[in-house]
């Protein structure tokens, strides 16, 4: 299990907002009536997006309140999965995997490279307070170890120099085109493809 | 090596896009009618036929799994849930066929439904694969606007089904099935008792399916060539083609759809272009993702990719999530990694797994560094007896077993690191679990 704590500084309120409301409404209705409890997940994901990427103790009381359940089992939902982040992360949130497809590919080197541009330590926030980076477990795309992920998007194959110049890019308020960094179609062996190779070659 | 028009997933590298037409191009879609008219009873019959086992690490018969759902409809409604929260260690073959094969997902997804009665379906995604979830959604979008094979009376098939993507948000443990039951309805992801099984009681209390995305995605094309050209890839109980993710020490780490009981050298030589430092400098293999005891190098000459084979080194195929460390790698810190992420990912709803995984974890990493003394090593295998088969689901196994795999293969090497004498010697023959008040007493 993983120690998880709400932020200290928690904001009085929380409310969605008009395109937070409609999106909650659009997944409550895909389950069943009565059961809107199954919204609970999809319900902070937009509240930690509406609230610049974490969730305050407000937004749980108010998703409580909004699909009528106890404020107890958002606060359990909210502190058992990672992906919430119950304290401020930066604009760009930076995830290095290190579980040991991607540690035997070098992973360690992408978490050099964010110790020297972002910050020293985990989950603190960069120097412009625009970033931080934070080691997590396998991000399924091993094949394409050592990776990283920015926000949403998957950052592959990579090595220190490339990490470097992507964490430029978004120190620099840009975002970097996501997907492979050594130029690789996808999940293809590199120049050693040997199979369905007439629709390769179509 | 597979014939290229046996493999199933044509688009498994994206050379011709994902939406509906040009899917319908590569067959899918093209007679589910014809299909769904042969009736239920063919549909698993032809699935049982096809010795089809579950894609997700169990290797459950699925023909046999659905046939458990019941055959009447009752008061309540039946659900089909696909598990898309693919998080074991060394896997990445359902997100391809999330972002390059969907349509075969989707078709998939109607035909169990209706072969299960289920007029809904929900699709289980990693909360990480966002992107590629919003890919699938497209798709599902484009099925139910453009071509009506979604909704009411689906690809004319006479059957209505509703298809929805849920979210995970970061937990290993809702692979599980019954955790990820627990998940979809808005609680913690804490696996359930079985029984009973989620095919009697299962989402909302309801008859539930549950099969994983590659399960799903080669059923279609089994029904279109027919049992006996599944069967007859492979070998027996262990049939078909199966996505190998070929990871770590290698040249060209790969996702490669192969036919079953493929050798594993071949897979390494001929695929992922061969171990780094050539097949010489291979230390071990795991072959089924981080749960499956790895396999030493003189082992690996030999074997075959599947299910029974793979039991028979005292592993698994599990996930079929090859990861390949050679001589070049720390073995005893690798296995100290997976064993921090089983401690990260334990749900703490069972003792011997909170705890037991954090304990194998420090021992691991102080085994790494040679700071272990001598006794400790029979400690961990203890440890991981102790956590083995007490929990309520499998995670106790499979955070137990990539350390017995350790231990059965490699203990010499820990032993030559870690020689440091007990910090308490021991005078008889205790073992350290038992209450040590009542040994005082025996004592005094």
């Amino acid at each position: 299990m993983s120690l998880r704590r709400p932020a200290k500084d928690q904001p009085e309120s929380f409310e969605f907002n008009a395109s937070s409301l409609e999106a909650a409404n659009v997944i409550v209705a895909k389950y069943p009536e009565g059961k809107q409890q199954s919204a609970v997940m999809a319900l902070l994901y937009i509240a930690q997006k509406q609230n610049n990427n974490w969730i305050p103790l407000a937004a749980m009381k108010y998703i409580a309140k909004f699909l009528d359940m106890p404020y107890i089992k958002v606060y359990e939902v909210a502190t058992f999965y990672t992906m919430y982040n119950l304290a401020p992360v930066g604009k760009y949130f930076v995830q290095v995997c290190t579980t040991t497809p991607c540690m035997i590919r070098g992973a360690n080197q992408l978490v050099e490279a964010c110790k020297e541009k972002i910050s020293e330590n985990e989950c603190e926030l960069s120097n412009d307070k625009s970033c931080s980076w934070m080691e997590v477990e396998c991000l399924g795309a091993c094949v394409n170890a050592p990776m990283m992920q920015i926000n949403d998007d998957y950052y592959e194959d990579l090595d220190k120099q490339k990490t470097l110049d992507i964490l430029d890019k978004i120190l620099n308020g840009e975002t970097p085109k996501p997907g492979s960094y050594r130029g690789r179609v996808n999940n293809e062996p590199e120049n050693n493809r040997k199979t369905l190779m007439d629709l390769k070659n179509a | 090596m597979l014939k290229d028009q046996d493999r199933i997933f044509q688009n498994l590298y994206n050379d011709k896009g994902s939406d509906v037409s040009s899917s319908q191009e590569r067959g899918d879609w093209v007679n589910t009618k014809e299909i769904t008219d042969k009736g239920r009873d063919w549909i698993i019959n032809e699935i049982k036929e096809s010795q089809l086992r579950g894609r997700g690490g169990a290797g459950f018969p699925t023909g046999l799994k659905w046939s458990f759902a019941p055959k009447e409809v009752g008061s309540r409604p039946h659900y089909l849930v696909i598990n898309g929260d693919e998080s074991e260690p060394g896997t990445c073959k359902d997100r391809d066929i999330l972002r390059f094969e969907p349509h075969k997902l989707i078709e998939g997804c109607l035909i169990a439904s209706y072969a299960v009665q289920a007029h809904v379906c929900y699709i289980y995604i990693r909360g990480e694969y966002f992107v590629d979830g919003q890919k699938l959604q497209a798709a599902i979008d484009e099925a139910y606007e453009k071509k009506k094979l979604l909704g009411k009376n689906a690809a004319g098939t006479g059957w209505d089904l509703d298809i929805y993507i849920h979210y995970g948000a970061g937990a290993y443990i809702c692979g599980e099935e019954t955790a990820l039951l627990e998940s979809l309805e808005g609680k913690k992801g804490q696996p359930r008792l079985k029984p009973p099984f989620p095919a009697l009681i299962g989402l909302y209390g309801c008859p539930t399916i549950i099969n994983n995305v590659e399960t799903i995605a080669v059923v279609p094309t089994i029904l279109r060539r027919g049992a006996k050209w599944f069967a007859s890839l492979g070998r027996e109980k262990n049939t078909g083609t199966k996505i190998f993710c070929i990871s770590g020490n290698v040249n060209n780490p790969c996702n490669v759809e192969e036919e079953m009981s493929i050798p594993l050298k071949e897979l390494i030589e001929v695929h992922a272009g061969g171990v780094i430092g050539g097949w010489e400098n291979l230390q071990a293999v795991i072959p089924g993702g981080s749960s499956m005891p790895l396999i030493p190098k003189e082992r690996c000459e030999t074997l075959k990719m599947d299910f029974d084979a793979c039991i028979e080194e005292k592993s698994g195929l599990g996930t079929a999530g090859i990861v390949v460390i050679n001589k070049d790698q720390d073995i005893i810190k690798c296995m100290a990694r997976i064993a921090r992420f089983y401690k990260h990912e334990s749900c703490g709803q069972c003792t011997p797994c909170r705890e037991g995984s954090g304990w194998m974890w420090r021992m691991l990493e102080r085994m790494a560094n040679g700071d272990a003394t001598k006794d400790e090593v029979d400690m961990l295998g203890d440890v991981t007896n102790q956590i083995a088969g007490h929990t309520i689901c499998a995670f106790g196994e499979g955070s137990s077993w990539p350390v017995q795999g350790l231990l059965r293969h490699f203990k010499k090497e820990i032993e030559k690191r870690n020689n440091l004498d007990p910090i308490v010697q021991k005078k008889n023959n205790i073992p350290y679990l038992v209450d040590q008040h009542l040994l005082d007493k025996k004592n005094a």
